[in-house]
């Protein structure tokens, strides 16, 4: 496998910043898309596809290798992002994103780009699919581990928490949620849209072992995905997030969740995120 | 193949589950879950010989299908199975955006097809399953028409890549085929030729369609029956030939008049070869509590009913 690497902290920095700038272009580019949850999710997207998962651009189908779903599927400029820094495919791929006959879908498609573990888009279906790999991949008595992405706002799916349960009831160990907790969904605050507090709790209780940090601090991150490693049983790592983190006038703003960027707000932003490329 | 004879009136369910068992000793890399329903959709016989290889999911058809998915994209052939109506239901979106988007090699067990079912009543009816299922890109849906039949479209939804919906159901009906009778999937089978008109149906209603044919022959009526087993993809070479030499075509089916069998046969006929087609099924109603002998007849299923719509329908 050619990962992990183990990138330094400052390395890791600034590949999450080059990720930045290579989403917003994305969007930009492509006229729409989501910028919001790309932008809170991305620190941890770099430092599990560099620093924590098994996996090979080389031989994205190698059945040794760790998985990764992405269960809110909305946000794939992030984790096209991250492939391409990764290698799995050239970066002039990503500008044609939500094209027609691009392999780059508007919601994540195993079937057209490599490196894609599984299809998603329609919300709440991630942690099943992930459930699944994790009981055949115990089955074969593969070391292979299974991340899953989950968005806060996602948490309102009914479906989410018949996985929780099952996870937590079969004592899965080979599988990890992650939720990037941004703390907004569409139509306003997740608290306001409609509760889904106390996230800890409810998949506590379900038998799950939850981990908590800052989703922007590389530091944080290293320290839970390292104190996570080993835990028996199913583990979530909840990461406090910030919705379009990096980006000024985006940062906390709801209304970013799925809007195209203008020229004017393509070029802020592209200076403020270093504008090196 | 299981082995097993079956004789006299055996539900199509104890061939699903045969075939299950059966593909389990053969193939390591079947798998099979269940929404707390393991002895009412006969996979019980399966949990006891490879109890590794069984999931029991709970009442969560919808994390029953995406566990599936998982299973499916690291290898498995799983096998997913509750009534049908819920499958097809409440699971349609996990069915459509994560198995058939990805092509995925899941295999879907029905069970309850239809309002044979009976005194559960029409929450537990599958009377729309076909046509939920057949509109999904690459799925295949077979509704076989006994117990034989039941257990070989098991197996050849295995040797099938991709998606596959096996309709099933619990009232015990008559076997009328052999362990030898030929089944291939996506070929129609011919009952028995007829000049007069063509019937087209699948699912063990077929038995009152053959029985129909024969009152309808002692009025002078000569009536061709054919299987039409797998509805997604469709024979259309099977269909069209037989549908040539027909007047007028019937669809007979324990399903929705629209979307399924019926609709399949309409669909293919108006394009290539257009002719009067009457689709007979449940007309755009729900299903009731009733025995199973009793919602035949109420719903005019029953051979005695049917041969009456086909006389009063068919073009002399």
């Amino acid at each position: 496998m050619e990962y992990p690497v183990k990138l330094e902290t400052v390395e890791l920095e600034g590949m999450a910043r080059a990720a930045r700038r290579l989403i917003i272009k994305m969007i930009y580019e492509a006229g729409s898309g989501h910028p919001g949850g790309s932008l809170s999710c991305i620190d941890i997207l770099v430092y599990l596809y560099f620093n924590v998962m098994r996996h090979d651009p080389g031989s994205p189908g190698d059945v040794g290798r760790d998985r990764f779903i992405l269960s809110k599927g909305h946000v794939c400029p992030a984790l096209y992002a991250v492939l391409s820094l990764c290698g799995y495919f050239p970066e002039e791929d990503l500008f044609t994103l939500r094209r027609l006959g691009s392999p780059l879908q508007g919601h994540p498609n195993m079937l057209k780009l490599k490196g894609i573990d599984a299809s998603t888009g329609s919300l709440g279906q991630g942690l099943s699919i992930g459930n699944g790999m994790a009981f055949a991949l115990s089955g074969n008595g593969s070391p292979a581990r299974v991340y899953c992405l989950l968005g806060d706002g996602e948490l309102d799916e009914g479906q989410i928490w018949e996985a929780a349960a099952t996870a937590g009831h079969y004592g899965l160990s080979n599988i990890t949620a992650i939720v990037d907790r941004n703390g907004y969904q569409i139509d306003g605050s997740c608290g306001d849209v409609k509760n889904k507090e106390p996230v800890p709790e409810r998949f506590g209780s379900l038998g799950w072992k939850v981990y908590t940090g800052n989703g922007h601090d590389m530091g944080s991150i290293r320290d839970v995905f390292s104190g996570s490693a080993g835990s028996p049983g199913p583990s979530v790592l909840i990461f406090d997030t910030i919705k379009g983190k990096g980006v000024s006038f985006m940062e906390g703003d709801p209304s970013w969740h799925g809007k195209p960027i203008g020229k004017k707000e393509y070029e802020k932003a592209m200076r403020e995120l270093g504008n090196e490329r | 193949m299981s082995g097993k004879e079956y004789a006299g009136l055996v539900s199509t369910r104890e061939g699903f589950s045969a075939g299950l068992k059966a593909l389990g000793e053969k193939h390591e890399d079947i798998y099979v879950l269940c929404a707390d329903l393991s002895e009412s959709t006969g996979t019980a016989g399966f949990r006891d010989e490879y109890p590794d290889r069984f999931i029991e999911m709970g009442i969560s058809e919808q994390d029953m299908v995406g566990t599936a998915a998982g299973l499916a994209l690291c290898g498995k052939v799983p096998f997913v199975s509750t009534y049908g109506i819920f499958l097809s239901g409440r699971a349609w979106d996990q069915v459509r955006n994560t198995v058939c988007y990805m092509d995925l090699d899941v295999k879907f067990g029905g069970a309850h097809g239809g309002i044979s079912v009976g005194p559960d009543g029409a929450t537990h009816q599958a009377l729309e399953d076909i046509a939920l299922m057949r509109v999904i890109p690459n799925m295949s849906v077979i509704v076989p028409s006994d117990a034989y039949e039941t257990e070989k479209a098991v197996y050849a939804a295995y040797e099938r890549k991709g998606p596959v919906y096996i309709r099933y159901a619990r009232e015990k009906t008559p076997v009328y085929t052999k362990r030898s009778s030929p089944f291939e999937f996506g070929k129609g089978i011919t009952v028995k030729q007829g000049k007069d008109i063509a019937i087209f149906a699948c699912g063990p209603v077929i038995t009152e369609v053959i029985a129909s044919a024969g009152i309808l022959k002692t009025r002078g009526i000569d009536c061709g029956v054919f299987n039409l087993h797998t509805i997604k993809p469709i024979d259309e070479k099977f269909v069209l030939a037989h549908a040539s030499a027909a007047k007028t075509v019937f669809t007979v089916e324990e399903h929705q008049t629209a979307g399924g069998l019926g609709s399949a046969v309409s669909e293919l006929l108006s394009m290539k070869l257009p002719r009067k087609v009457v689709r007979l099924g449940i007309d755009d109603r729900f299903g009731e509590s009733g025995s199973c002998a009793e919602l035949m007849k109420h719903f005019g299923l029953d051979a005695e009913s049917l041969s009456v719509r086909i006389e009063r329908e068919m073009i002399p």
